[in-house]
């Protein structure tokens, strides 16, 4: 087992969070806000070719962050082009995607439906 | 103290009045939250590959709906936002933020009704989220179809 692996895991995705902070800090960006520009930064910076080595360096820790959902897509996309070409511009990146999305929204849904809505403190 | 006459004078105002948040302090805290969820994350993707055996997008693709799962069941069990308030970026950025930001106006929202309310305030977050993610897939794929 190879422990470097876990320490840049942690190292690179603490790293990209603290960025997200940052822009908290400094900007007052909304965490919407924040969620939108990293999902981009990460489609951009996959499809530029310069987010897949800090994958292959960081793996979750580069994946885990929202910028990797943007990776994903990004990733998704480009096979995608390969394998059945121009339609694939259109079925990568949502099909990458699927399994994190489908589980969001049902399991959202389900947690409305369950969850109270927690009362505002006075 | 000179009067407030341009939007400049009254930044610099609010700039004055607001406490300066402890900047390092929150840094550090983002950066131990978001690496220990992207820690759980690997533990979670090394268990899928070389416990479960999955291929790699598999194990990826569970992984994730692992981590939205987390994240929206302590969403749904107030921990998350708790979490929040101590580590900041560190439980936005993940995609257990991501899950949280899904869920919690969902909850927030459910006594407007099931569509207006949890169906349409699911997407308040991850509606601009998609719109800004995918159209941004759609343009690197026609580049990079059109590059090939």
């Amino acid at each position: 087992m190879d422990i470097m692996k876990y320490v840049w895991c942690f190292v690179i995705g603490g790293a990209i969070c603290v960025v997200g902070q940052i822009l908290i800090d400094k900007t007052k960006l909304t965490s919407a806000r924040i969620l939108v520009l990293f999902v981009t930064v990460g489609v951009i910076l996959t499809g530029l070719g310069l987010y897949q080595p800090l994958v292959d360096l960081a793996g979750s820790g580069a994946t885990v962050p929202l910028t990797g959902f943007g990776y994903s897509l990004g990733k998704g996309v480009m096979k995608e082009v390969d394998e059945v070409g121009l339609l694939g511009v259109f079925t990568g990146g949502i099909k990458a995607t699927a399994g994190g999305v489908a589980a969001a929204i049902l399991f959202g849904f389900l947690a409305a439906l369950i969850a109270k809505p927690k009362m505002k403190k006075q | 103290m000179k009067a407030i006459e341009t939007k400049a004078d009254y930044q610099k105002y609010v700039d004055e009045k607001t406490p300066n948040s402890p900047i390092w302090g929150n840094l550090f805290k983002a950066f131990i939250v978001g690496g220990a969820i992207c820690l759980m994350g690997q533990f979670i993707m090394d268990y899928l590959t070389t416990g479960v055996g999955l291929d790699k997008d598999t194990a990826s693709s569970v992984t994730s709906i692992t981590l939205v799962f987390i994240g929206i069941f302590l969403t749904a069990i107030n921990v998350y936002n708790r979490i929040g308030k101590f580590a900041g970026a560190g439980s936005i950025v993940p995609i257990t933020g991501f899950a949280n930001s899904i869920a919690s106006p969902a909850i927030e929202f459910k006594s407007e009704g099931l569509v207006l309310g949890v169906g349409a305030k699911l997407f308040q977050v991850a509606g601009p989220v998609l719109v800004y993610g995918i159209s941004t897939s759609i343009a690197v794929g026609l580049i990079y179809y059109l590059l090939k």
